[in-house]
């Protein structure tokens, strides 16, 4: 397998709502995934399943050729594996340099041969600050932050994870259309430093742009995987989801 | 060996009865920690202040203790109004819940402990009613009234509730701001004022739980804290959202305490309910109903 | 947690300019300075009122550890100061030539253990179960203690306090007192090293927002886990001494509610975010209790801690340091 993410067969219950059915997905390294869908169709909890924030209760995930299925989030994204949230969850106390220290210090540094010490630390907090635009607000704290600002801060705590894989949850929900240009040219510049990207979104502009495959969950499972040309004009597709 | 066996039966049996009283004291805070998410540790506090106010209804004036509260009962709604609100401006609305909200609770218990102490001292208090004392004689069994009696008011607390959570408008609101306050507000219903409703409720319930407790026992001010262990147990053990499971939880752990105090001694009692919120948090967490 | 900002600014300033050894070396200094104070004053009072003023910041900033640091409360403090004083006891029966600091580790790795056990078993849920366990913790420790006769029971045990102080000479007292300002020494100096390092912004990050910390390779469990041994720890060293302090020590006094109360309020009145809070809590608090109990009554001296508790919970959440950090911005 070559695959950097394969996950087969993953099924999630909660209670007697069953969120997530038999869903398999592949994902190759390098690779710009877009995954679309109606709200409510189970795409956070698909992430959070791969991430190891809810446990599965069927199925596997395997990243990097490794079974990922009983590790924990923290270890999954030591492995490589990162994620924003949805609805950015910063660290409140803590000033942006420090919210992006967290992941350096607990993701990259645990990685053998890779400890950064202080200053670098720093120095690497402030690049990927410049990265997203916000070098300016380094030392404020998150309440000080637009809506966008907090979706770049949460991209970039990400990013400092330096991952092999990061999911892009709803990243550009409720932004303007410059915004969202900026986040897309964000993402797209990643990739092109070798990052696999996940995105979720229900821009569609954006996701067309973006994907060089496409991938469509309706109430918890996948209806279509391919190319993003096809699966746009997938019947199916347009009738649960894009509609008319 | 009959003489052991009669002893199980016996403490089954109490047993039961208990756990009728316990659902009395565990109800409240099924509502307050089971559907509106607030950790009210001081629950039992209000309890004991209802037993006080049990006390000077019946040693003042002469009034049957369950009567007694149910005369402050509007009082103590009104106080869980006041203390809702306070809870919610200071802290559910600033999102800073856990660290600040535990302690502010916990300051509660303590400081209503300490008044409780200021105001009665630590003798024990009792109350006189016909039923402190004496059986109920069934031709095999004989049952205590000190039994029964709280445990007939815990039952019937129970089922007022229930009906009232499932039949009334009122009571229907309260369960859905339980389940998902965000389709409240779509609603155009006020999830604050409901929440606040709700909290009063289990402010009321524990006035009668009070009565209950002073029925059963002679109370002091520091027993409140061997409650907080049982009430939480019962309330994890049954499932956070879940009155009938609440219920047997409350008879589960009356009749567990039960025969742990009659064949090791009564001093076990309150490791049994450390015991099993334990093994719940750690086996089932979500109990035996929850959602 | 202090953020960068102020920490930049007083990085030229005094005290927070500090490498680790010149922070301890300022409080070995302050603590033989406050203990030659004490000796000159002479009266014994001052060294019974002293060291409780002392236990307390000890106390506070053990529970701060994983209260303020990580965002996990623990009422279960009279557990753990318990465990830590009934070990003392039974090490006084058993081994009663062993030195004061000896039981007074023993104790805390006992403390330490329970705290891992509790920890173990509770962590992985909200922190809400935590908190619920260890209320419970203290009074099934409370029980089991009541109900074993070794350690006297309900009836109590008494400890024989030497008349001589080792090492310095004079009353016990005074060694007593010394032991607890070394140890306010040790907690403090801990608690500060843990602010600026790794494992400090770690706990921060869980008690901003755990599920997020987690995603950013925070092991929360093993860090929770890391931050109940040693504020339980700590907390039974604080209680090791106390058997010799009060010579006679029955569960009533051993898990008495206002060691709770006190460990809480002092930090949350005095501030959370940083090593200075429950020291300037302690202080005040514990000469406000001081006074009040001499000039009105013990009882409502502890009314007033919880009434003040309650108040800047509701009112500073940030504590005293908290308001002075806002006066400078």
């Amino acid at each position: 397998m070559s695959a950097l993410l394969h996950v087969e067969g993953l099924g999630k219950r909660f209670g007697g709502f069953t969120a997530l059915q038999y869903v398999g997905l592949e994902v190759q390294p390098g690779e710009r995934l877009g995954l679309i869908g109606p709200n409510g169709s189970g795409k956070s909890t698909l992430v959070n399943c791969i991430c190891g924030t809810l446990r599965n209760e069927q199925g596997s995930v395997r990243f990097a050729g490794a079974a990922v299925n009983g590790l924990t989030a923290h270890q999954r994204t030591r492995l490589g594996l990162a994620r924003s949230f949805q609805l950015p969850r910063p660290f409140g106390s803590l000033t942006l340099v420090e919210n992006l220290r967290i992941p350096i210090l607990y993701a990259v540094n645990s990685r053998s041969g890779h400890s950064l010490s202080g200053p670098a630390i720093l120095t690497r907090c402030l690049e990927l600050l410049g990265q997203v635009g916000l070098a300016d607000k380094a030392h404020r704290l998150p309440r000080d932050l637009t809506q966008i600002e907090m979706r770049k801060l949460e991209l970039a705590r990400a990013m400092a994870a330096e991952p092999k894989l990061l999911i892009a949850d709803e990243a550009m929900a409720g932004l303007s259309h410059a915004e969202v240009d900026e986040i897309l040219a964000l993402l797209i510049r990643l990739n092109g430093q070798g990052v696999t990207v996940i995105m979720i979104e229900h821009i569609m502009r954006a996701v067309m742009a973006f994907s060089q495959r496409l991938a469509v969950l309706v109430a918890g499972r996948k209806i279509a995987d391919g190319d993003p040309k096809d699966v746009v004009r997938d019947p199916e597709v347009v009738r649960a989801y894009l509609g008319e | 060996m009959t003489g052991s066996l009669d002893l199980l039966v016996n403490a089954i049996i109490s047993g039961l009865l208990l756990g009728g009283f316990y659902a009395a004291v565990s109800v409240g805070v099924a509502i307050s920690f089971g559907m509106l998410d607030v950790v009210n540790i001081a629950h039992p506090a209000f309890i004991l202040l209802g037993s006080y106010a049990a006390f000077i209804g019946n040693t003042v004036f002469g009034i049957d203790p369950i009567l007694a509260t149910i005369i402050v009962l509007p009082a103590f709604y009104l106080l869980g109004l006041l203390v809702y609100q306070v809870y919610y401006v200071a802290f559910e609305r600033r999102d800073d819940q856990s660290l600040r909200g535990l302690s502010f609770f916990f300051g509660i218990l303590f400081v209503a402990e300490v008044g409780l102490i200021l105001t009665f001292g630590v003798d024990y208090r009792s109350v006189q009613a016909w039923y402190v004392s004496g059986n109920l004689n069934l031709h095999f069994i004989e049952l205590p009234w000190r039994l029964l009696v709280p445990f007939l008011l815990g039952l019937a607390m129970v089922a007022v509730l229930q009906l009232f959570l499932s039949r009334t408008f009122l009571g229907r609101a309260i369960q859905a701001v339980a389940q998902d306050q965000q389709a409240l507000r779509l609603m155009a219903a006020n999830p604050t004022r409901i929440k606040r409703i709700a909290f009063g409720l289990s402010f009321a319930t524990a006035a009668l739980g009070g009565a209950a407790l002073i029925i059963i026992q002679p109370v002091e001010p520091s027993i409140g804290r061997e409650y907080i262990g049982r009430i939480f147990a019962i309330c994890v053990l049954g499932g956070l959202g879940s009155f009938p499971g609440m219920v047997i939880a409350a008879v589960t752990l009356g009749i567990v305490e039960n025969i742990t105090a009659t064949f090791f001694g009564p001093s076990w009692a309150p490791a049994v309910s450390f015991g099993v919120l334990l093994i719940t948090l750690a086996v089932r967490p979500s109990g035996i109903l929850g959602r | 947690m202090v953020s960068s900002v102020v920490k930049e600014e007083e990085e030229r300033e005094g005290i927070r300019g500090l490498g680790h050894l010149a922070f301890i070396a300022a409080l070995v200094a302050a603590a033989a300075v406050i203990f030659g104070i004490a000796r000159l004053i002479g009266n014994s009072y001052a060294f019974f009122a002293a060291y409780v003023v002392v236990q307390y910041i000890v106390l506070g900033s053990a529970w701060n550890i994983l209260g303020g640091y990580t965002g996990y409360v623990n009422f279960g403090i009279t557990a753990f100061f318990a465990i830590g004083a009934y070990s003392t006891v039974v090490l006084y029966k058993l081994t009663p030539w062993l030195p004061l600091p000896a039981m007074i580790v023993v104790g805390g790795a006992m403390a330490a253990l329970v705290g891992l056990g509790t920890g173990y078993l509770t962590l992985r849920l909200r922190g809400v179960f935590f908190s619920i366990a260890t209320l419970a913790l203290a009074v099934v420790v409370q029980t089991l203690i009541t109900n074993w006769d070794f350690v006297g029971g309900a009836r109590g045990a008494y400890v024989l306090r030497p008349k001589l102080a080792p090492l310095i000479g004079g009353d016990y007292v005074e060694y007593l007192f010394l032991v607890m300002l070394g140890l306010c020494v040790a907690v403090l100096a801990t608690a500060r090293a843990i602010e600026r390092s790794a494992l400090g912004y770690g706990f921060a990050a869980i008690r901003d927002d755990e599920a997020a910390a987690e995603a950013s390779g925070v092991p929360t469990l093993r860090l929770k886990l890391v931050a109940t041994a040693l504020s339980g720890g700590f907390m039974g060293m604080a209680g090791a001494p106390l058997p010799y302090y009060v010579t006679y020590l029955d569960p009533a006094s051993g898990f008495s509610l206002n060691y709770a109360v006190n460990a809480i309020a002092m930090p949350l009145i005095g501030g959370t975010a940083s090593w200075v809070g429950p020291v300037i809590g302690g202080i005040l608090v514990g000469g406000l209790q001081e006074y009040i109990r001499v000039t009105i009554s013990s009882a409502v001296n502890v009314l007033v801690v919880g009434v003040l508790m309650v108040a800047f919970v509701i009112l500073a959440p940030q504590g005293i340091v908290g308001l002075f950090q806002r006066k400078r911005r």
